[in-house]
């Protein structure tokens, strides 16, 4: 609690930066903007203007500077317009739309949520192979380290014209790099996970007679679950951007990634930067929720987060 | 069929090699835990091979390896220009200045505990999201040659790096700075000799991770656009042509080279941290 004032602090003195940041920014298309509308601005011709620094043309046209903050196309828009375009595509658009963020981003979540499902259940059930399996550990264990190393990232955009072309189409693919990209993280957090119990408490049960599966149940996968949240939350992340990156190659048809390539190619970057803050809102509350019920599960075991 | 069982056989002979390796008495010494990933590796490309060419899969879906191989030692002029565009100019600069970047900003909200407080949590925050997005406005304001690429790249790597730097500055306990003081050492001597050491599994840790942002973050930027030069650029071209033995070629080059620049963050951090508990 005692953290609120200084994090206040922090985001306040990003948003004054971003705020006095747009002036130098948009300084020369609003002032392009202001001779059209007629205003006087020194020096009056374009070419002239593009020789001046941003600063300083914007100290010789103060008049103008109200106006790098209400441009339809600006470079780098102001907190509030974001705030106004967030407000009309997610609320006072129809769902159904097609400009409305709400269907877009239902499109990439549910990939994504379907790819984090797949690749987190396939994650969980490899690391129980690796605990188990000597040789699995030995085989497969190092590729799965090296693989965090490498941009697989990368592979996106074939493998979604590999799909392509063997007919699937739209959630899957997507869902696929989705899964790829959160079934890493899960396999390694949870290889050390069920690894955690120490040979103290490994020795305890066996005192106890326990067999194999009994250890498993009653100590490793417990042991595991601060492990586990520690990479979901890690995932989940992955997954979004895996999503949000598979909807690049396919010619921008819907979802977060797509508003974003649209906004690019149309010139409209309120639009780009619509979709970037929905995507980073979408993000944190997937972090969050996943947060949130690492607490109450840690709670309720009476243990502590990793 | 048959190639179906001659890759069932590959299978089954590479497991029980490994099996046999992995039980046996050696297997915790150096070679035989490189070799025993090193024989699963080759079986799978094997299995890869015999079942693409057994089933003539197209190679618009998937190019066996051999194809990929033959792709990488033709194309290899143009694999390093791409090479050189992507990870020296757009990641490698992208990351350094990033990396100096948190690390001033890291020390001077370290001087404020009121700031770093604040610093944590959002830099823990921002890292969690999806800054990658940001590479069409990057594109929009630095042009779509290297230098929108390496800035992309500062961004992503800037919040691990800051948020660990601040986390590792922290760790120094209250009798180790008492032992500074009546030293005489004042804020300088104390960082430089004391909390900067300290700090060094923290920062290595945020420059690992780093890593692999920073190319992830230089190859789908161009994605967003580009010169006719680039990693990202190739692939992208090159699934649009349905030459997908160059893509699994960039795709090898990007592997290695994010393996390389991890391995050689971990070999610096061995030689700077070679005190640690977990260095000996």
């Amino acid at each position: 609690m005692k953290s609120i004032l200084p994090v206040l602090t922090v985001v306040g003195a990003i948003l004054l930066f971003w705020i006095v940041a747009v002036i130098p920014m948009n300084i020369h298309l609003a002032a392009d903007m202001a001779q059209r509308q007629d205003m006087l601005v020194t020096p009056d011709t374009p070419a002239a203007r593009q020789d001046v620094g941003s600063i300083s043309l914007a100290l010789q046209n103060p008049n103008v500077i109200p106006m790098t903050y209400s441009l339809d196309r600006p470079r780098l828009p102001s907190p509030d317009q974001i705030a106004v375009e967030l407000y009309d595509t997610v609320i006072d658009k129809k769902i159904t739309s097609k400009r409305s963020l709400v269907y877009h981003g239902w499109v990439t979540l549910s990939a994504t949520l379907l790819g984090f499902a797949i690749g987190t259940t396939l994650g969980v059930a490899l690391a129980v192979g690796i605990v188990f399996s000597r040789t699995m550990d030995k085989s497969v264990m190092p590729w799965a380290i090296v693989s965090q190393t490498i941009p697989i990232l990368a592979l996106a955009p074939m493998v979604i014209v590999m799909l392509g072309a063997l007919g699937f189409q739209g959630l899957l693919p997507k869902a696929m790099i989705s899964a790829y990209l959160s079934f890493f993280p899960v396999v390694v957090g949870m290889v050390k996970g069920l690894r955690s119990p120490d040979a103290m408490q490994l020795d305890l049960l066996r005192t106890y007679n326990a067999s194999n599966a009994q250890g498993f149940w009653k100590l490793r996968l417990p042991a595991s679950v601060p492990y586990l949240f520690a990479s979901l939350k890690i995932g989940i992340s992955a997954s979004l951007v895996g999503a949000i990156v598979g909807e690049l190659p396919t010619g921008a048809q819907a979802g977060f990634g797509a508003r974003m390539l649209v906004g690019d190619q149309y010139g409209q970057p309120l639009v780009t930067w619509a979709a970037l803050f929905a995507a980073a809102i979408t993000a944190a509350v997937l972090v969050g929720f996943f947060s949130m019920l690492e607490r109450i599960t840690l709670r309720r075991m009476g243990t502590q987060a990793v | 069929m048959i190639y179906l069982i001659a890759a069932l056989v590959i299978w089954a002979v590479g497991w029980l090699m490994n099996m046999w390796l992995a039980q046996s008495a050696q297997s915790d010494t150096r070679v035989v835990s490189l070799i025993i990933p090193a024989i699963f590796g080759v079986t799978l490309l094997l299995m890869w091979e015999v079942l693409v060419r057994g089933f003539e899969v197209s190679a618009v879906i998937l190019p066996p390896p051999s194809m990929i191989w033959e792709r990488m030692i033709n194309e290899g002029p143009r694999l390093w220009a791409d090479f050189e565009q992507t990870i020296i100019k757009g990641a490698m600069t992208g990351y350094v200045i990033g990396a100096l970047a948190a690390f001033g900003v890291a020390l001077l909200a370290d001087r404020s505990e009121f700031l770093s407080r604040g610093i944590l949590p959002v830099g823990g925050f921002m890292a969690a999201l999806p800054i990658v997005g940001t590479a069409p406005i990057f594109v929009k304001w630095l042009g779509s040659d290297w230098e929108s690429k390496a800035a992309v790249v500062g961004v992503m790597v800037f919040f691990p790096i800051l948020v660990n730097t601040v986390a590792g500055l922290k760790d120094t306990s209250a009798m180790q700075r008492d032992l500074m003081r009546t030293y005489g050492a004042g804020y300088w001597p104390t960082l430089l000799k004391l909390r900067l050491p300290a700090a060094m599994p923290f920062i290595f840790n945020g420059l690992k991770i780093a890593t692999t942002l920073a190319l992830i973050g230089a190859i789908v930027a161009e994605f967003f656009g580009s010169p006719t030069v680039g990693m990202g650029f190739r692939i992208s071209t090159s699934v649009g042509q349905l030459a997908l033995d160059m893509v699994w070629a960039e795709i090898v080059v990007a592997a290695i080279a994010g393996s390389a620049f991890y391995g050689l963050m971990a070999l610096i951090e061995k030689r700077v941290t070679f005190w640690h508990p977990s260095q000996r």
